[in-house]
Protein backbone atom coordinates (compact mmCIF):
# COMPACT_ATOMS: atom_id res chain seq x y z
CA UNK A 1 0.00 0.00 0.00
CA UNK A 2 1.46 3.29 -1.11
CA UNK A 3 1.09 7.16 0.29
CA UNK A 4 -1.30 8.09 -2.70
CA UNK A 5 -3.67 4.93 -2.14
CA UNK A 6 -4.40 6.30 1.49
CA UNK A 7 -5.97 9.13 -0.67
CA UNK A 8 -7.35 7.24 -3.78
CA UNK A 9 -9.13 3.99 -2.16
CA UNK A 10 -11.45 6.33 0.29
CA UNK A 11 -12.39 8.32 -2.60
CA UNK A 12 -13.16 6.00 -5.00
CA UNK A 13 -15.12 3.18 -2.58
CA UNK A 14 -16.96 6.54 -1.62
CA UNK A 15 -18.03 7.52 -4.92
CA UNK A 16 -18.91 3.84 -5.65
CA UNK A 17 -20.79 3.54 -2.48
CA UNK A 18 -23.00 7.09 -3.51
CA UNK A 19 -23.31 5.25 -6.93
CA UNK A 20 -24.89 1.91 -5.23
CA UNK A 21 -27.08 3.34 -3.08
CA UNK A 22 -28.18 6.32 -5.39
CA UNK A 23 -28.43 4.54 -8.42
CA UNK A 24 -27.37 0.56 -8.61
CA UNK A 25 -30.14 -0.69 -5.74
CA UNK A 26 -32.66 0.78 -8.43
CA UNK A 27 -31.29 -1.41 -11.12
CA UNK A 28 -33.47 -5.09 -10.25
CA UNK A 29 -33.25 -8.24 -12.03
CA UNK A 30 -35.32 -10.91 -10.37
CA UNK A 31 -34.63 -9.66 -7.08
CA UNK A 32 -30.75 -9.24 -7.82
CA UNK A 33 -28.73 -5.66 -8.20
CA UNK A 34 -25.05 -4.88 -8.98
CA UNK A 35 -23.15 -4.97 -5.74
CA UNK A 36 -20.36 -2.64 -7.09
CA UNK A 37 -19.25 -1.97 -3.53
CA UNK A 38 -18.32 -5.52 -3.16
CA UNK A 39 -16.42 -6.56 -6.71
CA UNK A 40 -14.77 -2.89 -5.62
CA UNK A 41 -13.78 -4.29 -2.10
CA UNK A 42 -12.47 -7.57 -3.63
CA UNK A 43 -10.64 -5.74 -6.66
CA UNK A 44 -9.02 -3.04 -4.52
CA UNK A 45 -7.82 -6.30 -2.04
CA UNK A 46 -6.53 -8.04 -4.51
CA UNK A 47 -4.73 -5.53 -5.97
CA UNK A 48 -3.58 -4.18 -3.02
CA UNK A 49 -3.65 -7.03 0.02
CA UNK A 50 -5.02 -8.43 3.00
CA UNK A 51 -4.64 -4.83 4.56
CA UNK A 52 -6.29 -2.54 2.30
CA UNK A 53 -9.03 -4.89 1.83
CA UNK A 54 -10.23 -5.89 4.85
CA UNK A 55 -10.30 -1.59 5.74
CA UNK A 56 -12.06 -0.93 2.91
CA UNK A 57 -14.62 -3.27 3.50
CA UNK A 58 -15.39 -2.53 6.74
CA UNK A 59 -15.90 1.28 5.73
CA UNK A 60 -17.49 0.20 2.37
CA UNK A 61 -19.97 -2.24 4.77
CA UNK A 62 -20.25 0.53 7.67
CA UNK A 63 -21.68 2.82 4.80
CA UNK A 64 -24.03 0.46 3.49
CA UNK A 65 -25.36 -0.47 6.86
CA UNK A 66 -25.67 3.32 7.67
CA UNK A 67 -27.42 4.27 4.34
CA UNK A 68 -29.91 1.49 4.77
CA UNK A 69 -31.27 1.55 8.46
CA UNK A 70 -29.85 -2.24 8.17
CA UNK A 71 -28.73 -3.51 11.36
CA UNK A 72 -24.94 -2.25 12.05
CA UNK A 73 -22.13 -4.39 11.45
CA UNK A 74 -23.32 -6.93 9.39
CA UNK A 75 -22.13 -5.64 6.16
CA UNK A 76 -18.96 -4.74 7.48
CA UNK A 77 -18.42 -7.87 9.38
CA UNK A 78 -19.50 -9.42 5.93
CA UNK A 79 -16.95 -6.94 3.55
CA UNK A 80 -14.17 -7.39 6.03
CA UNK A 81 -13.98 -10.78 5.54
CA UNK A 82 -14.66 -10.54 1.59
CA UNK A 83 -11.56 -7.72 1.74
CA UNK A 84 -9.01 -10.13 3.48
CA UNK A 85 -9.80 -12.87 1.91
CA UNK A 86 -9.58 -11.30 -1.40
CA UNK A 87 -6.46 -10.23 -0.50
CA UNK A 88 -4.85 -12.99 0.43
CA UNK A 89 -6.13 -14.94 -3.04
CA UNK A 90 -4.45 -12.08 -4.55
CA UNK A 91 -1.20 -12.44 -3.12
CA UNK A 92 -0.66 -15.96 -4.18
CA UNK A 93 -2.63 -15.41 -8.01
CA UNK A 94 -1.30 -13.64 -10.96
CA UNK A 95 -1.90 -9.56 -10.62
CA UNK A 96 -2.26 -9.02 -14.41
CA UNK A 97 -5.03 -11.17 -15.50
CA UNK A 98 -8.40 -10.48 -15.29
CA UNK A 99 -9.34 -13.90 -14.09
CA UNK A 100 -8.48 -14.09 -10.73
CA UNK A 101 -10.89 -11.11 -10.01
CA UNK A 102 -13.59 -12.98 -11.78
CA UNK A 103 -13.37 -15.73 -9.62
CA UNK A 104 -12.75 -13.72 -6.67
CA UNK A 105 -15.60 -12.13 -7.61
CA UNK A 106 -18.26 -14.88 -8.14
CA UNK A 107 -16.73 -16.73 -4.77
CA UNK A 108 -17.21 -12.95 -2.50
CA UNK A 109 -20.79 -12.76 -4.15
CA UNK A 110 -21.69 -16.49 -2.88
CA UNK A 111 -19.75 -15.77 0.09
CA UNK A 112 -21.93 -12.59 1.28
CA UNK A 113 -24.87 -14.30 -0.27
CA UNK A 114 -24.63 -16.84 2.58
CA UNK A 115 -22.97 -15.10 5.43
CA UNK A 116 -25.70 -12.67 4.97
CA UNK A 117 -28.46 -15.55 5.21
CA UNK A 118 -27.08 -17.02 8.49
CA UNK A 119 -25.89 -13.29 10.26
CA UNK A 120 -29.98 -12.73 9.47
CA UNK A 121 -30.74 -16.18 10.70
CA UNK A 122 -29.50 -15.64 13.81
CA UNK A 123 -30.75 -12.18 14.23
CA UNK A 124 -34.28 -13.54 13.90
CA UNK A 125 -34.92 -12.92 9.95
CA UNK A 126 -35.45 -15.94 7.37
CA UNK A 127 -35.77 -16.13 3.60
CA UNK A 128 -36.80 -19.33 1.59
CA UNK A 129 -33.74 -20.89 0.14
CA UNK A 130 -35.29 -20.87 -3.80
CA UNK A 131 -35.68 -17.18 -2.89
CA UNK A 132 -32.62 -16.62 -1.82
CA UNK A 133 -30.77 -18.29 -4.80
CA UNK A 134 -32.63 -18.67 -7.74
CA UNK A 135 -34.43 -14.87 -7.08
CA UNK A 136 -31.37 -13.17 -5.42
CA UNK A 137 -28.16 -15.02 -5.79
CA UNK A 138 -27.76 -15.97 -9.12
CA UNK A 139 -28.97 -12.92 -10.95
CA UNK A 140 -26.25 -10.80 -8.56
CA UNK A 141 -24.10 -13.23 -9.43
CA UNK A 142 -24.42 -12.63 -12.79
CA UNK A 143 -24.13 -8.58 -12.47
CA UNK A 144 -21.43 -8.55 -10.40
CA UNK A 145 -19.30 -10.33 -12.58
CA UNK A 146 -20.25 -8.55 -15.51
CA UNK A 147 -19.16 -5.48 -13.45
CA UNK A 148 -15.69 -7.23 -12.53
CA UNK A 149 -13.77 -7.08 -15.61
CA UNK A 150 -14.36 -3.14 -15.82
CA UNK A 151 -13.71 -2.48 -12.38
CA UNK A 152 -10.80 -4.66 -12.73
CA UNK A 153 -9.51 -2.11 -15.27
CA UNK A 154 -10.15 0.87 -13.49
CA UNK A 155 -8.80 -0.12 -10.38
CA UNK A 156 -5.53 -1.17 -12.39
CA UNK A 157 -5.34 2.09 -13.59
CA UNK A 158 -5.89 4.46 -10.60
CA UNK A 159 -3.39 1.85 -8.42
CA UNK A 160 -0.45 0.65 -10.58
CA UNK A 161 1.37 -2.16 -9.66
CA UNK A 162 4.44 -0.94 -7.37
CA UNK A 163 5.63 -4.40 -7.00
CA UNK A 164 8.90 -5.55 -5.22
CA UNK A 165 10.92 -6.36 -8.91
CA UNK A 166 9.58 -3.41 -10.61
CA UNK A 167 11.41 -1.03 -7.93
CA UNK A 168 14.40 -3.60 -8.45
CA UNK A 169 14.10 -2.82 -12.19
CA UNK A 170 14.69 0.85 -11.64
CA UNK A 171 17.13 0.92 -8.92
CA UNK A 172 19.68 -1.31 -10.88
CA UNK A 173 18.88 0.62 -14.10
CA UNK B 1 -9.30 -8.96 13.43
CA UNK B 2 -9.99 -6.22 14.85
CA UNK B 3 -12.13 -4.85 11.86
CA UNK B 4 -14.16 -8.21 12.74
CA UNK B 5 -14.22 -7.48 16.24
CA UNK B 6 -15.21 -4.03 15.85
CA UNK B 7 -18.15 -5.39 13.53
CA UNK B 8 -19.21 -7.88 15.77
CA UNK B 9 -19.90 -5.17 18.54
CA UNK B 10 -21.42 -3.14 16.47
CA UNK B 11 -24.53 -5.53 15.70
CA UNK B 12 -24.14 -7.16 18.95
CA UNK B 13 -24.63 -3.36 20.68
CA UNK B 14 -26.85 -1.98 17.89
CA UNK B 15 -29.64 -5.16 18.15
CA UNK B 16 -29.67 -5.14 21.76
CA UNK B 17 -29.99 -1.18 22.31
CA UNK B 18 -33.12 0.55 21.72
CA UNK B 19 -34.55 2.70 18.23
CA UNK B 20 -33.25 5.65 20.76
CA UNK B 21 -29.74 4.53 21.45
CA UNK B 22 -26.82 5.98 20.54
CA UNK B 23 -26.29 3.77 17.18
CA UNK B 24 -29.71 4.15 16.19
CA UNK B 25 -29.24 8.24 16.47
CA UNK B 26 -25.90 7.96 14.81
CA UNK B 27 -27.61 5.73 11.79
CA UNK B 28 -30.36 8.58 11.91
CA UNK B 29 -27.80 11.66 11.30
CA UNK B 30 -26.13 9.56 8.88
CA UNK B 31 -29.03 9.00 6.93
CA UNK B 32 -29.89 12.30 6.96
CA UNK B 33 -26.80 13.16 5.46
CA UNK B 34 -27.09 10.70 2.40
CA UNK B 35 -30.54 11.50 1.66
CA UNK B 36 -29.80 14.69 -0.79
CA UNK B 37 -27.28 12.53 -2.78
CA UNK B 38 -30.03 9.61 -2.94
CA UNK B 39 -32.61 11.80 -3.65
CA UNK B 40 -30.44 13.53 -6.64
CA UNK B 41 -29.40 9.78 -8.18
CA UNK B 42 -33.00 8.85 -7.77
CA UNK B 43 -34.06 11.89 -10.10
CA UNK B 44 -31.01 11.01 -12.30
CA UNK B 45 -32.42 7.94 -12.79
CA UNK B 46 -36.20 8.05 -12.67
CA UNK B 47 -35.77 9.23 -16.68
CA UNK B 48 -34.24 6.13 -17.60
CA UNK B 49 -35.95 4.25 -15.61
CA UNK B 50 -39.34 5.45 -16.77
CA UNK B 51 -37.85 5.55 -20.41
CA UNK B 52 -37.31 1.56 -19.95
CA UNK B 53 -40.81 1.04 -18.34
CA UNK B 54 -42.68 3.33 -21.24
CA UNK B 55 -41.26 1.28 -23.79
CA UNK B 56 -41.69 -2.42 -22.59
CA UNK B 57 -45.82 -0.85 -22.29
CA UNK B 58 -45.59 0.14 -25.90
CA UNK B 59 -44.91 -3.54 -26.63
CA UNK B 60 -47.78 -4.58 -25.04
CA UNK B 61 -50.30 -2.21 -26.13
CA UNK B 62 -49.98 0.28 -23.36
CA UNK B 63 -52.83 2.54 -24.24
CA UNK B 64 -55.52 -0.26 -23.81
CA UNK B 65 -53.52 -1.98 -21.12
CA UNK B 66 -53.43 1.71 -19.41
CA UNK B 67 -57.08 2.41 -20.06
CA UNK B 68 -58.43 -0.99 -18.67
CA UNK B 69 -56.06 -0.88 -15.72
CA UNK B 70 -57.99 2.76 -14.67
CA UNK B 71 -61.47 1.34 -15.33
CA UNK B 72 -60.81 -1.52 -13.09
CA UNK B 73 -59.40 0.39 -10.83
CA UNK B 74 -62.31 2.96 -10.92
CA UNK B 75 -64.59 -0.36 -10.34
CA UNK B 76 -62.93 -2.02 -7.69
CA UNK B 77 -62.67 1.54 -5.72
CA UNK B 78 -66.52 1.65 -6.32
CA UNK B 79 -67.44 -1.63 -4.69
CA UNK B 80 -65.30 -1.12 -2.13
CA UNK B 81 -66.88 1.91 -1.47
CA UNK B 82 -70.47 0.31 -1.67
CA UNK B 83 -69.88 -3.08 -0.07
CA UNK B 84 -67.93 -1.65 2.56
CA UNK B 85 -71.08 1.24 3.38
CA UNK B 86 -73.47 -1.53 2.99
CA UNK B 87 -71.70 -3.63 5.45
CA UNK B 88 -71.56 -0.68 7.84
CA UNK B 89 -75.34 0.46 7.59
CA UNK B 90 -76.04 -3.01 8.83
CA UNK B 91 -73.82 -3.41 11.99
CA UNK B 92 -75.03 0.09 12.67
CA UNK B 93 -78.63 -0.90 12.39
CA UNK B 94 -77.71 -4.37 14.67
CA UNK B 95 -75.56 -2.72 17.05
CA UNK B 96 -77.85 0.30 17.88
CA UNK B 97 -74.95 2.70 19.61
CA UNK B 98 -72.54 0.46 19.35
CA UNK B 99 -70.82 2.68 16.30
CA UNK B 100 -71.91 6.38 16.64
CA UNK B 101 -70.88 7.00 13.61
CA UNK B 102 -68.79 6.05 10.08
CA UNK B 103 -66.31 3.65 10.28
CA UNK B 104 -64.16 5.23 7.73
CA UNK B 105 -61.30 7.07 9.73
CA UNK B 106 -61.19 10.66 9.97
CA UNK B 107 -58.39 12.72 10.72
CA UNK B 108 -56.06 10.91 7.85
CA UNK B 109 -53.89 13.38 5.79
CA UNK B 110 -52.42 12.63 2.23
CA UNK B 111 -48.91 13.35 2.31
CA UNK B 112 -47.30 12.11 -1.14
CA UNK B 113 -43.81 11.17 -1.37
CA UNK B 114 -41.27 9.40 -3.81
CA UNK B 115 -39.68 6.31 -2.85
CA UNK B 116 -35.68 6.69 -2.66
CA UNK B 117 -34.41 3.06 -1.81
CA UNK B 118 -35.53 0.27 -2.74
CA UNK B 119 -35.37 -3.09 -0.38
CA UNK B 120 -31.51 -3.19 -0.32
CA UNK B 121 -32.23 -7.12 0.85
CA UNK B 122 -34.38 -9.51 0.45
CA UNK B 123 -34.16 -10.01 4.35
CA UNK B 124 -35.18 -5.93 5.07
CA UNK B 125 -38.68 -5.75 3.17
CA UNK B 126 -38.01 -1.93 3.84
CA UNK B 127 -37.77 1.31 1.42
CA UNK B 128 -36.83 5.02 2.48
CA UNK B 129 -39.43 7.75 1.53
CA UNK B 130 -38.55 11.48 1.09
CA UNK B 131 -40.57 12.38 3.21
CA UNK B 132 -40.13 12.69 7.18
CA UNK B 133 -41.11 14.71 10.25
CA UNK B 134 -40.70 17.89 8.41
CA UNK B 135 -43.76 16.90 6.42
CA UNK B 136 -46.01 16.18 9.57
CA UNK B 137 -44.78 12.28 9.07
CA UNK B 138 -44.70 10.24 12.61
CA UNK B 139 -43.93 6.60 12.85
CA UNK B 140 -46.92 4.02 12.72
CA UNK B 141 -48.37 6.38 9.86
CA UNK B 142 -49.92 3.83 7.53
CA UNK B 143 -48.48 3.91 4.05
CA UNK B 144 -50.25 3.41 0.61
CA UNK B 145 -50.94 3.40 -2.81
CA UNK B 146 -54.02 4.30 -5.46
CA UNK B 147 -54.11 0.03 -5.47
CA UNK B 148 -53.51 -0.87 -1.82
CA UNK B 149 -51.81 -0.87 1.25
CA UNK B 150 -48.12 -0.93 0.91
CA UNK B 151 -46.72 -1.04 4.58
CA UNK B 152 -46.01 1.51 7.97
CA UNK B 153 -43.71 3.67 8.97
CA UNK B 154 -41.08 2.68 11.75
CA UNK B 155 -38.44 5.22 11.80
CA UNK B 156 -38.60 8.74 10.53
CA UNK B 157 -35.96 11.69 10.46
CA UNK B 158 -36.95 14.78 9.45
CA UNK B 159 -36.63 14.61 5.65
CA UNK B 160 -37.08 10.76 5.28
CA UNK B 161 -38.86 7.86 6.48
CA UNK B 162 -38.78 4.19 6.66
CA UNK B 163 -41.61 2.00 5.89
CA UNK B 164 -42.14 -1.34 6.63
CA UNK B 165 -43.44 -3.36 3.53
CA UNK B 166 -46.37 -5.69 3.69
CA UNK B 167 -44.05 -8.70 3.03
CA UNK B 168 -41.68 -7.93 5.73
CA UNK B 169 -41.61 -10.77 8.57
CA UNK B 170 -42.02 -8.28 11.29
CA UNK B 171 -45.55 -7.09 9.18
CA UNK B 172 -49.44 -8.07 10.34
CA UNK B 173 -52.25 -6.21 9.13
CA UNK B 174 -55.93 -7.01 10.63
CA UNK B 175 -58.35 -7.77 7.51
CA UNK B 176 -61.18 -8.83 6.59
CA UNK B 177 -62.42 -10.45 3.21
CA UNK B 178 -64.55 -7.92 1.53
CA UNK B 179 -68.40 -9.29 1.72
CA UNK B 180 -67.81 -12.20 3.65
CA UNK B 181 -67.06 -10.62 6.81
CA UNK B 182 -64.54 -13.81 7.17
CA UNK B 183 -61.46 -11.62 9.50
CA UNK B 184 -57.77 -12.71 10.36
CA UNK B 185 -54.37 -11.59 10.49
CA UNK B 186 -52.05 -10.70 7.23
CA UNK B 187 -48.96 -11.50 7.16
CA UNK B 188 -45.93 -12.82 4.87
CA UNK B 189 -46.33 -15.87 3.40
CA UNK B 190 -43.56 -18.96 4.15
CA UNK B 191 -41.90 -18.98 1.37
CA UNK B 192 -41.36 -16.35 -0.42
CA UNK B 193 -41.94 -12.49 -0.36
CA UNK B 194 -44.36 -11.92 -2.94
CA UNK B 195 -47.51 -13.69 -1.43
CA UNK B 196 -49.21 -12.80 1.91
CA UNK B 197 -51.47 -15.38 4.08
CA UNK B 198 -54.41 -13.93 5.96
CA UNK B 199 -54.73 -16.30 9.25
CA UNK B 200 -56.96 -17.13 11.84
CA UNK B 201 -59.83 -17.42 9.62
CA UNK B 202 -62.44 -19.31 11.59
CA UNK B 203 -63.15 -22.51 9.53
CA UNK B 204 -67.21 -21.90 9.04
CA UNK B 205 -66.97 -18.94 7.01
CA UNK B 206 -66.62 -18.93 3.14
CA UNK B 207 -63.86 -17.54 1.14
CA UNK B 208 -63.25 -18.07 -2.36
CA UNK B 209 -60.77 -17.74 -4.66
CA UNK B 210 -60.60 -14.19 -6.71
CA UNK B 211 -62.23 -12.16 -2.92
CA UNK B 212 -61.13 -8.60 -2.00
CA UNK B 213 -58.83 -8.72 1.28
CA UNK B 214 -59.15 -5.64 3.03
CA UNK B 215 -57.70 -3.65 5.96
CA UNK B 216 -60.33 -4.39 8.79
CA UNK B 217 -59.32 -1.04 11.25
CA UNK B 218 -60.54 -2.83 14.13
CA UNK B 219 -61.18 -0.70 17.73
CA UNK B 220 -61.17 -1.93 20.87
CA UNK B 221 -61.62 0.38 23.51
CA UNK B 222 -59.12 2.86 23.34
CA UNK B 223 -57.01 1.33 21.49
CA UNK B 224 -57.12 1.37 17.49
CA UNK B 225 -55.72 -0.33 14.44
CA UNK B 226 -52.70 1.69 12.85
CA UNK B 227 -54.22 1.15 9.45
CA UNK B 228 -57.84 2.88 8.07
CA UNK B 229 -60.70 0.88 7.58
CA UNK B 230 -61.08 -0.68 3.42
CA UNK B 231 -57.92 -0.16 1.94
CA UNK B 232 -57.45 -2.87 -0.17
CA UNK B 233 -54.72 -5.34 0.40
CA UNK B 234 -54.76 -8.28 -1.96
CA UNK B 235 -56.94 -10.97 -3.68
CA UNK B 236 -57.87 -13.96 -2.46
CA UNK B 237 -55.69 -16.98 -4.50
CA UNK B 238 -55.78 -20.08 -2.32
CA UNK B 239 -57.70 -21.27 0.17
CA UNK B 240 -56.83 -24.38 2.26
CA UNK B 241 -59.20 -26.20 5.41
CA UNK B 242 -56.90 -28.96 6.55
CA UNK B 243 -58.43 -31.57 9.16
CA UNK B 244 -55.40 -30.65 11.54
CA UNK B 245 -55.72 -26.92 11.57
CA UNK B 246 -57.67 -25.19 13.92
CA UNK B 247 -58.15 -21.83 10.79
CA UNK B 248 -58.27 -21.31 7.51
CA UNK B 249 -55.59 -20.52 5.64
CA UNK B 250 -55.94 -18.19 3.01
CA UNK B 251 -53.13 -17.26 0.40
CA UNK B 252 -53.29 -13.55 -1.02
CA UNK B 253 -51.69 -12.08 -3.96
CA UNK B 254 -50.72 -8.59 -2.78
CA UNK B 255 -52.76 -5.74 -5.30
CA UNK B 256 -49.35 -3.55 -4.43
CA UNK B 257 -46.86 -4.48 -6.76
CA UNK B 258 -43.86 -3.73 -4.32
CA UNK B 259 -40.98 -4.97 -6.89
CA UNK B 260 -41.76 -1.37 -8.58
CA UNK B 261 -42.73 0.90 -5.88
CA UNK B 262 -41.87 4.70 -7.24
CA UNK B 263 -44.46 7.20 -5.32
CA UNK B 264 -46.58 6.11 -2.36
CA UNK B 265 -48.63 8.20 0.14
CA UNK B 266 -48.13 8.14 3.82
CA UNK B 267 -51.42 9.10 5.71
CA UNK B 268 -50.72 11.07 8.74
CA UNK B 269 -53.48 11.21 11.73
CA UNK B 270 -53.23 12.75 15.05
CA UNK B 271 -51.95 11.63 18.01
CA UNK B 272 -54.61 10.06 19.10
CA UNK B 273 -54.54 6.91 16.88
CA UNK B 274 -51.15 6.01 17.83
CA UNK B 275 -50.55 3.27 20.51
Amino acid sequence: MTAADVFKAPGLLLLAALLQVSVLWTIEVSNGHPDLLLVLVVVLALVRGPLLGSVAGFSAGLFLDVATFSTLGISSLLLTLVGYWSGRLGSIMSKSSPHPSLIAVGLATIAVALGSAFLHFVLGSTVGASELLGRVLLPTLVLNLLLAYPVHRLVCRLFPRTTRAAREVIVAG
Amino acid sequence: MALVLVSLALITVYFRESSGGTLHSAQRIGVSILTPFEVAGERVSRPFRDAYGWTADLVGAKSDNERLREEVEALRTQVIQNETAAEENKRLQKMLNYIGGSRYPVGFTAVPTQVIQKPPNPYAQQILVHAGTSNGVKIYDPVVTQEGLVGIVTDVTSGTAQVRLLTDQASAVSAEVLGTGASGIVARGPSDSSTLVLNRVPKDEVVTEGDLVITSGWQSGPLTSLYPKGIPIGKVSGVSRRDVDLYTRIQVTPLVDFGSLDDVIVLTAGDANKP
